[in-house]
C-alpha cells in the first residue's frame, strides 16, 4: 500500500466516522484504564516539575475536588512523594479543553463512534471565568464543579439515557452553517446542543427549580457544546489513527509547555513536542500578551478534524483574530487546504459555495510547503487559578512535524 | 487619581471579538488607564469587578453593552467614551479593502483557485523548475518554463511526457510566447490575427512578432519552444507538436518557425512537418543554409524582418490551392537513378532537407553512405556514373542496360513510392533515351501492385540530335512526371514524400489553445503582474523551495511522493 493510498483510508475513516453522544457517566466507570489516583490531563505527557502554571492549579483542584487532599500545601506534597499519577488523556480515548484534567469521579461525556465502534470521553464545560481547567481551584470553583457533577451531570446522563443520542455530526454540519466554526466559537452549536437536549430534560427532570438551573447554565454557556464536539472530532481522530503507511496528523494537543502532534502510521503513543508557542491574540479587560500561558489544551482536536482553525472561512464573527476582514478568514482556511490531504464531505463551508472544510493534515505537505495548522485558541493566563484572560491564535512549532517526517521514513525504511 | 466613566447601550448587540478590538482601540486612547467593553451578562460584569472596573451604580441587562473606561482624568475618560462610535466605524471600514487575495503556496493549491487554468507559467531557479513543471504535466497543465539550468535530461523527459499528454512546454529558458492575444514571459503587445508562430528563440520571436504587427498583420498564437528544442536530443518534440497544432487551428493562416541552426536531422523532420502542415510556413532558420528559396508551401527567409514580410505578403495574397498541395502525400521512398554525378548531387542536397534518412553512393555527409551500392535502402540517390559501377561497362548516359535492370530491382520493392531518373540528351548520349525506357516502364506497370511514380528530369535544348519534344512526350504517354530542372523535381518530390510525418505524439487540444487564457504563476511575480495587466486570469503561486531548502528534508520528501509505505 502506497502512502497516498493509507492516507485515503485514514481520511475516510475520520470523516465517516459517525460519533454520537450516547451518554454522561463516572469517569472511572467508562473511561479504559481509569483509577483513583490517576489526574488525566491535555496534551502530551508531562511531569509535574515542568507542568505550567495552569495545568498544576487544575491538578491541585481536581484532588481536592476527589477529597484525597485537603489543601493546596497537602496535593502538593503527595505529588512530590509520587502518591499521584498523571497521564495524556489521549491514551484513554478522552479530550479535555485547557488543562483538560480529569478524575475519576468527574462526569464525563460518551461519545460512540457508530461507524467503528470506537468510543471517547470528555468532561463537563464549566463555563467562563474562574474555572478548573484555567487552573482554579477556589471554593467557587469547586462548588461549581460538584453542582455540575450531582445535579447537571446527573440531569444529562438521564436525558441522553432516554434518548438515542445526539447525533454531533449532524450538529456540527449544521453549526458550522450558523457561523460557528466549533472551536473558538460555539454559540450557536450550543444552542442547537440545548434545543436538542432541553426535551430530555423536561422529560426526565422532576424538580423543575433544577432544571431551570441546569437550562440556565447550558444556555448560558456559549461553550457548553465545546466539550461534546471535542469528544466526537476525538471518536472521529482516533478511527483514522493506526493505518499503517499514513502520514495524517490525528492528534494535535497542548499541556502548557509542549506542543504535541501523533502520527496516524507511527505508534500509539509516539509524540512529537516541542516547547509551546504563546498565542497571540485579543485580550479581556484587564490582560495583556505578557500575561499568557503558553498554548495549552486538548481542543485542537477540532482543527486535526478539519474544523475550528480550519473552517475560519464559515465563521465571520471571529476574523479579528486572523487580522480583521472576511477576507483573512477566507483566506485562512484556503491557506489550510495546501496542507490537508482531503476536503471533508460532512463539514461544509456556504461562504466557499459549500466547499469541504480542509481535512487531514498530512505532514509531508506541513514540511514541503512549511505552512503549519492554524489553531483557534483561548489564551490562559499563565499564573494558575486565574483562568481565560482571552483568545487568539496559535501554530505548533514546524519542527515536530520535521521529526514526525524523520521517524516516519525511520519505520517505513524510506 | 483615576477616574471611571461609562456608557450603557440597551439592546446594542455585538460579538465579543468586535468588543474585545474595541476594547483594544480605546486602550490606544492618550490618559485611558484600563477599558472593559462587554454586553452586559452576569458573567462579564464579575469579569469586570474583578479588574475594578465596575462601578457599583450601573444598572445594566444582560442584553445591554457596557463601556467602561478608566482614565486618567475626566476629559481623558469622556474623550474615550466619546470616540466608541467613531472606533466602531473605523473597525467597519478597514472591513472591505486592503485584504489580498489568498496567494497559494502550492500549485496543487492554485489550480484547485482557478481550474479553468491551462498554462502554468514557472520562473523558480533552474534546479527547482524540473520539479515544478513535472507537478504541472500531471495536473494537465501546459507549461511555459523560463528558467534555465534545467538539464537535458529533465528536458527530454519532460517534452517526452507532455508529448504523451498532448501538453507543449514551452522551453526551458523560453522567455516568449503569445498565446491567444496574451504574452507569457516577455512579449510585446501585438494585434491578434493569422499568422502563427513557432519559435526557438525568444528575441527573434519578438523581432518576428513586432514586425508582423507593425506591417498591419497580427498573431493566432506564436509559441516558443526553447533554445534547444532542436536539437537532435530532444528532436524537436514542442516544435512539432506546435506546428501541428497551428496547422489544425482554422484561426492560422500562415506560419512562421524560427530557429537557430537546428542539428541537421532535426531540420529535416521539422521542415518535413512544415510541409506536412499544408499552410504556407515561412522558415527561417538563422545561419542554415536554406535548401531554396521556395519549395511548395514553405518560403525560407533570409533574415528575422523579411520572414515577417514574407510572411504578411503571404497573408495577403493566400489562394485556396496553397492550403492544398499536399493532400496526395505518398509515404513510400524515393530511388533516384542517376547518369549524372552532379545532377545526383544537386538533387540530394536538395532532398536531405525534406527527407530522411537519405542514402547515396555519393554521400553530402558522412550518414548518408549507402554500404552496398547494389542495395538502396530508405530513400536512396545514385550516381550510376560513379567508378563502381564502370567496371567493364559502358557509361549509362551511353547505355541504359544498367539503369534498367536497376529500374526493375527497385519497381519490386513495395516500400518505393517513386523512381526518379535523368535523361540527359546531347552530342555523345544515347540517340533514344526514352525509346528504351518507356517500354520497361510500361512493363513495370503491369505488374506493380500499388501506385508507383516515375519522375524524371529531361535536360536538354531544341537543338539536340535526340529530339527533346519527342523525348518529353514520349515519358509524358507513358505516365512519368517530366521536369527540366532538377530544382523543380526536388520541390515536386518534396510536396509528395513525407517521410517524417511525427506522428508518435498526443495532438495538443486545440479547444485549450482557444480559451480565454488563464494561467498559474509559478515564479517572478512580474509575469503575473503582465497576465493581469492584459486581461488573462491568473493566479501566482507564492513560492518557496521544498522544505523551505531543508535539503534532507527535501530528499525525504521526493522520495516519500508516492512511494510505498511498508
Amino acid at each position: 500500500m502506497d502512502i497516498d493510498q493509507a492516507n485515503t483510508t485514514a481520511v475516510n475513516r475520520l470523516m465517516e466516522a459517525r460519533p454520537i453522544l450516547k451518554a454522561v457517566a463516572t469517569a472511572r466507570d467508562v473511561i479504559p484504564g481509569m483509577k483513583d489516583n490517576l489526574f488525566l490531563h491535555a496534551g502530551p505527557p508531562i511531569e509535574w516539575a515542568r507542568m505550567s502554571g495552569p495545568l498544576k492549579g487544575a491538578i491541585i483542584g481536581a484532588m481536592l475536588f476527589e477529597g484525597v487532599a485537603a489543601s493546596e500545601a497537602e496535593a502538593t506534597a503527595m505529588v512530590e512523594r509520587g502518591e499521584v499519577e498523571f497521564d495524556s488523556c489521549h491514551h484513554h480515548g478522552a479530550v479535555g479543553p485547557m488543562a483538560g484534567v480529569t478524575s475519576a469521579s468527574m462526569k464525563v461525556y460518551v461519545v460512540e463512534n457508530a461507524e467503528h465502534g470506537n468510543k471517547s470521553f470528555s468532561n463537563l464545560n464549566e463555563g467562563y471565568g474562574k474555572v478548573l481547567r484555567y487552573g482554579a481551584y477556589s471554593d467557587e470553583v469547586l462548588k461549581k464543579l460538584y453542582w455540575m457533577n450531582d445535579v447537571l451531570g446527573v440531569a444529562l446522563a438521564d436525558a441522553l439515557a432516554a434518548s438515542n443520542g445526539v447525533d454531533m455530526r449532524a450538529l456540527m454540519s449544521e453549526a458550522l452553517h450558523m457561523g460557528d466554526e466549533g472551536h473558538n466559537r460555539n454559540k450557536a452549536g450550543s444552542l442547537l446542543y440545548l434545543k436538542l437536549i432541553s426535551p430530555l430534560i423536561a422529560k426526565t427532570m422532576k424538580d423543575s427549580a433544577a432544571m431551570s438551573e441546569v437550562l440556565q447554565f447550558i444556555g448560558d454557556n456559549a461553550l457548553s457544546v465545546l466539550n461534546p464536539v471535542m469528544a466526537a472530532c476525538k471518536a472521529m481522530t482516533d478511527a483514522a489513527h493506526g493505518v499503517e503507511g499514513s502520514t495524517i496528523v490525528t492528534t494535535m494537543a497542548r499541556n502548557g509547555t509542549d506542543f504535541g502532534i501523533r502520527v496516524s502510521g507511527l505508534g500509539e503513543k509516539q509524540w512529537f513536542t516541542a516547547p509551546a508557542e504563546i498565542p497571540v491574540g485579543l485580550f479581556f479587560s484587564g490582560f495583556s500578551q505578557a500575561d499568557a500561558n503558553p498554548d495549552i489544551g486538548d481542543s485542537a482536536i477540532t482543527e486535526t478534524a478539519g474544523i475550528g482553525g480550519f473552517a475560519m472561512a464559515t465563521a465571520p464573527a471571529i476574523v479579528t483574530f486572523v487580522g480583521g476582514t472576511p477576507k483573512d478568514a477566507m483566506n485562512a482556511t484556503l491557506e489550510m487546504y495546501e496542507i490537508t490531504f482531503a476536503e471533508s464531505k460532512y463539514f461544509t463551508m456556504p461562504s466557499l459555495d459549500f466547499r469541504g472544510t480542509p481535512t487531514g493534515i498530512d505532514i509531508r505537505k506541513v514540511v514541503e510547503l512549511g505552512i503549519t495548522p492554524r489553531i483557534n485558541t483561548g489564551i490562559a493566563h499563565k499564573n494558575a487559578g486565574v483562568g481565560q484572560v482571552g483568545a487568539g491564535l496559535v501554530r505548533p512549532p514546524l519542527a515536530i512535524f520535521e521529526e514526525a517526517l524523520v521517524a516516519f521514513a525511520e519505520k517505513y525504511k524510506i | 487619581m483615576t477616574v471611571v466613566k461609562w456608557n450603557v447601550r440597551a439592546g446594542a448587540y455585538y460579538d465579543s471579538v468586535v468588543l474585545m478590538q474595541l476594547q483594544r482601540g480605546l486602550l490606544g486612547l492618550s490618559g485611558v488607564v484600563d477599558a472593559g467593553v462587554v454586553m452586559a451578562t452576569p458573567a462579564n460584569r464579575e469579569l469586570l469587578a474583578a479588574n475594578n472596573l465596575l462601578p457599583e451604580s450601573i444598572t445594566a441587562n444582560p442584553d445591554d453593552l457596557l463601556i467602561v473606561v478608566k482614565a486618567e482624568n475626566d476629559q481623558a475618560a469622556n474623550d474615550a467614551i466619546g470616540q466608541v462610535d467613531e472606533l466602531l466605524l473605523r473597525r467597519k471600514s478597514s472591513n472591505s479593502p486592503n485584504s489580498l487575495d489568498f496567494r497559494p503556496r502550492s500549485l496543487s493549491g492554485a489550480v484547485k483557485q482557478l481550474p479553468e487554468a491551462n498554462w502554468v507559467l514557472i520562473s523558480v531557479p533552474g534546479r527547482f523548475a524540473a520539479g515544478v513543471a513535472r507537478e504541472a504535466l500531471d495536473l494537465g497543465k501546459h507549461v511555459f518554463l523560463y528558467s534555465d539550468n534545467v538539464s537535458l535530461e529533465d528536458e527530454i523527459a519532460l517534452k517526452g511526457s507532455a508529448g504523451e499528454k498532448g501538453l507543449l512546454v514551452m522551453g526551458p529558458d523560453c522567455g516568449t510566447a503569445i498565446i491567444n492575444g496574451i504574452g507569457l514571459g516577455f512579449a510585446n503587445r501585438v494585434r491578434r490575427g493569422s499568422i502563427g508562430v513557432v519559435g526557438a528563440s525568444g528575441t527573434g520571436t519578438q523581432a518576428v512578432t513586432a514586425q508582423i504587427h507593425n506591417l498591419g498583420a497580427g498573431i493566432s498564437h506564436a509559441i516558443g519552444t526553447g533554445g534547444r528544442d532542436l536539437k537532435s536530443e530532444v528532436g524537436a518534440i514542442t516544435a512539432h507538436l506546435a506546428l501541428d497544432a497551428l496547422a489544425r487551428d482554422d484561426e492560422t493562416k500562415v506560419i512562421v518557425l524560427i530557429s537557430k541552426p537546428p542539428s541537421p536531422d532535426v531540420a529535416t523532420s521539422i521542415i518535413s512537418a512544415a510541409q506536412g502542415t499544408g499552410k504556407p510556413v515561412v522558415v527561417f532558420f538563422i545561419g542554415y543554409p536554406p535548401p531554396a528559396r521556395k519549395i511548395g508551401n514553405l518560403q525560407f527567409a533570409i533574415s528575422l524582418s523579411e520572414a515577417a514580410e514574407i510572411a504578411v505578403r503571404k497573408l495577403e495574397t493566400l489562394r485556396i490551392e496553397d492550403a492544398e498541395i499536399l493532400h496526395s502525400s505518398n509515404s513510400r521512398f524515393v530511388r533516384g537513378l542517376f547518369s549524372g554525378g552532379t545532377l545526383a548531387y544537386e538533387t540530394l542536397l536538395g532532398l536531405q532537407s525534406f527527407l530522411s534518412p537519405i542514402y547515396s553512393n555519393s554521400p553530402i555527409t558522412n550518414s548518408q553512405i549507402l554500404s552496398d551500392p547494389l542495395r538502396s535502402k530508405a530513400h536512396t540517390i545514385i550516381d550510376l556514373g560513379d567508378e563502381f559501377f564502370m567496371v567493364g561497362r559502358l557509361h549509362p548516359m551511353i547505355d541504359n542496360d544498367l539503369r534498367i535492370r536497376r529500374m526493375k530491382q527497385e519497381a519490386a520493392d513495395a516500400e518505393v513510392g517513386m523512381i526518379l531518373f535523368d535523361v540527359v540528351l546531347g552530342e555523345g548520349s544515347h540517340m533514344d533515351p526514352a525509346g528504351e525506357l518507356v517500354p520497361v516502364i510500361n512493363e513495370i506497370r503491369k505488374t506493380r501492385i500499388g501506385e508507383l511514380e516515375f519522375v524524371a528530369m529531361v535536360i536538354g535544348t531544341d537543338d539536340d540530335p535526340q529530339n527533346l519534344q519527342s523525348q518529353v512526350s514520349q515519358l509524358q504517354a507513358a505516365g512519368v512526371t517530366v521536369f527540366r530542372t532538377a530544382a523543380e523535381a526536388v520541390e515536386h518530390i518534396s510536396l509528395r514524400l513525407s517521410t517524417s510525418k511525427k506522428d508518435d505524439f498526443t495532438p495538443v487540444n486545440l479547444d485549450q489553445l482557444k480559451q480565454p487564457l488563464a494561467a498559474i504563476n509559478v515564479g517572478l511575480e512580474s509575469f503575473y503582474d503582465s497576465l493581469i495587466s492584459q486581461g488573462a486570469q491568473a493566479v501566482h503561486v507564492e513560492w518557496k523551495p521544498p522544505a523551505s531548502g531543508n535539503e534532507k528534508m527535501a530528499a525525504l520528501l521526493a522520495k516519500m511522493k508516492g512511494k510505498k509505505g511498508n
